[in-house]
């Protein structure tokens, strides 16, 4: 009810979104509060350049994530589903490449490497999308289940151990920096980004996804195959996951079922805080991305306080989960009032 | 008449959850010849009292067209406060202080999920997601929990017995702890609560269809409060009775249930749109749960693969129950149909 009547608040007062401002201005304050506090290490170029390496793994999940979020759903399977397009990746690259192989043999085992990854991702998210959109079955059940699903067979294929000594050319690739600064996780964190943002505001598809996670039933009566959409949406979240899946095995140079177990909460985290609507309908990814900025800054921060241990930061997560929900909900409630008002 | 009841009885869950268990007991049976012995009954018992003090609340929220997965959180810091910093190390006295200390603290924790649920409306999934994170954070952080002993009076607790059960044929004991009681004391009170009471009617007629029943007299806000009240409670006892079983306070050993119980709660017929869930129907599926997990070893499953195993029974649980729903409304889009063109 109140989800509604803030765009519509928005609307009302031009183009310019205050959920955006907003965010930029929490980013700001975080990045000042932090330059002030730790003027010495944060947002030092090398700061810069150690943050570029943390964030894509999880902000490419939190972009899927934020997708079936709109549809009025959630991906509570995007890790389970990284873990195991790399462990799917790793076991390929460990039983066929031959030991002591030249790079340049390695390479075409690398190719295959990557597009089985991204086929695993593409699997899992139809796995996903097909209990959905098929069997009906709440996005948040499907998706427990799922990523209990993923993690047990990831667990089940390696016997719950890492799968290590991938050929050192693969996270020499993963490593790679363009113009000696931007690591390759980075720049493809920014063409996700931007593919994301265009498939959701210039295209049909976009659309599409809008109108069912603002009216499903209105979507359907209006001639839109809801399943293909929600599927094909479920599918695109599950090949990022994948891709963040072959960044994390880059970064630590293997894969294990259970890397990154934090992150589903702070991609859930992420989309909230960015401006999706957990009802569905509404959210921009250009919010996701500033909001994954805020978390990145905060999280730089913190690691500088040696003094903070690591549990707190799941207090902070949390916290600012709760606060957020609760600041949006009034922050809506007071644009409905004014909407209600203008209107009248 | 007879006939009509039998086929209700068929289209319930319950009576093919209860097949499903004799099927599985047998097949057990047969393979390994120990299922029907005493002590295997009595160990299944002791290890179904933990989860099914767990589903009674978790029932009830879903029932009320919501989803919780913070109890475990809330029973482990619960259980984990009462025990290492409220009650001195020494303490001999009555365990009905722990019990009650620790219920209150749960209730507490479940007040911030029922502000945040009842009164700002949140989604409950993304609340309870976060207080989750909160509690387990607060636990791992400011009191920097670890494995550790329990007072005399909780180990004391923990060694009453009902009765021990002896197989003479492998020389294995096992004893029924009095724990047992407690979980049929609270089967008992709601049960109670649940059939004769207009609070316990609410809970389901929210789930229903909440605007129905907020016309219809029911103090939606009240309800739902006192509802996440309830589970945080409820939480709260879980944990002492978990701390005295197991004899010594795990901060994680409850972390990670929510997911099976949740599966089991929907294994056994509570439906996950809400409105519909039975106690019976809970308490099967949580015994069909606890007999799976543990005759994984010996109906021959490798323990890697017990996590995928739950996996593939939560996903294949919720399909089906979200396939009955999906049958019984186009069976009454069917039935109502002609009627209607028949009154034109």
């Amino acid at each position: 009810m109140t989800a509604i009547g803030a765009p519509a608040a928005q609307r009302a007062r031009g183009s310019r979104d205050p959920n955006l401002v907003r965010l930029l201005v929490m980013l700001v304050f975080v990045f000042v509060l932090m330059t002030i506090l730790r003027p010495a290490e944060f947002a030092t170029l090398a700061d810069f350049n150690s943050m570029m390496r943390q964030f894509p793994e999880y902000g490419i999940m939190a972009i899927g994530m934020s997708l079936t979020m709109i549809t009025g759903g959630i991906d509570l399977g995007v890790v389970g589903t990284a873990n195991l397009s790399a462990i799917v990746a790793a076991t390929f690259l460990i039983g066929t490449v031959p030991v002591g192989a030249a790079p340049a043999q390695v390479v075409p085992y690398l190719i295959v490497a990557v597009l089985l990854a991204l086929a695993t991702g593409l699997a899992c998210g139809a796995i996903a999308g097909t209990l959905i959109s098929r069997f009906n079955i709440p996005a948040i059940l499907a998706t427990l289940g799922t990523q209990q699903l993923f993690t047990g067979i990831g667990i089940g294929i390696t016997s719950g151990r890492p799968q290590s000594h991938l050929p050192l050319l693969y996270s020499k690739i993963g490593n790679t920096e363009f113009l000696h600064f931007f690591p390759l996780s980075f720049v493809l964190f920014v063409v996700v980004a931007l593919a994301v943002g265009f498939l959701l505001s210039r295209t049909r598809f976009g659309a599409y996804v809008y109108m069912i996670g603002t009216n499903a039933k209105a979507a359907r009566y209006a001639g839109l195959n809801n399943a293909s959409i929600i599927l094909r949406t479920y599918m695109i979240s599950g090949l990022l996951s994948s891709v963040a899946g072959l960044i994390m095995m880059a970064r630590a140079n293997s894969a294990k079922a259970d890397y990154g177990a934090p992150y589903t909460l702070q991609c859930v985290l992420i989309a909230v805080l960015g401006g999706i609507d957990p009802n569905g309908g509404f959210g921009k990814i250009q919010g996701v991305t500033l909001a994954i900025l805020i978390l990145q800054f905060l999280s730089s921060g913190l690691n500088m306080f040696n003094s903070v241990s690591n549990f707190y930061r799941d207090v902070i997560w949390g916290g600012v989960l709760i606060l957020v929900l609760v600041f949006n909900y009034f922050f809506s409630r007071r644009a409905n009032r004014r909407a209600i008002r203008e209107a009248s | 008449m007879t006939v009509l009841t039998s086929r209700r009885m068929l289209g319930r869950p319950e009576p093919w959850v209860f097949a499903a268990i004799v099927a599985l007991s047998l097949l057990v049976q047969a393979r390994s010849g120990q299922f029907f012995t005493g002590n295997n009954l009595v160990d299944l018992a002791r290890a179904l009292i933990v989860p099914g003090l767990f589903s009674v609340g978790c029932m009830m929220v879903i029932v009320s067209g919501g989803i919780d997965v913070s109890f475990t959180a809330i029973a482990s810091l619960a259980m984990y406060v009462t025990d290492k910093v409220i009650l001195p190390e020494d303490y001999g006295g009555s365990v009905l202080l722990a019990y009650a200390i620790s219920a209150g603290l749960g209730l507490l924790m479940g007040a911030l999920n029922g502000v945040l649920v009842a009164f700002l409306r949140l989604p409950t999934l993304i609340v309870t997601l976060g207080t989750a994170s909160l509690y387990t954070g607060l636990m791992f952080g400011a009191f920097a929990a670890s494995a550790s002993g329990v007072p005399p009076a909780i180990a004391a607790h923990g060694k009453q017995i009902l009765f021990t059960a002896v197989n003479n044929d492998l020389g294995l004991t096992s004893t029924m702890p009095v724990h047992v009681l407690i979980l049929a004391g609270v089967l008992f009170l709601v049960f109670l609560l649940l059939r004769y009471t207009m609070l316990g009617r609410g809970i389901y007629a929210i789930g229903g269809d909440e605007a129905a029943a907020e016309r219809a007299g029911f103090n939606v806000r009240a309800i739902k409060m006192f509802l996440y009240c309830l589970v945080g409670a409820l939480a709260g006892v879980t944990g002492i009775v978990r701390i005295s079983m197991i004899d010594y306070a795990d901060p994680s050993s409850m972390l990670g249930m929510e997911l099976t119980v949740i599966a089991a709660v929907v294994l056994g017929g509570t439906r996950v749109t809400g409105g519909v869930g039975t106690l019976t129907g809970t308490i099967l599926g949580v015994a069909l749960m606890t007999i799976l997990e543990n005759s994984l070893i010996l109906m021959g499953i490798p323990t890697y693969w017990s996590r995928a195993f739950t996996g593939a029974i939560i996903i294949i649980g919720t399909g089906v129950t979200a396939r009955q729903i999906g049958l019984t409304r186009r069976r009454d889009r069917a039935l109502s149909t002609p009627s209607k063109g028949a009154q034109a």
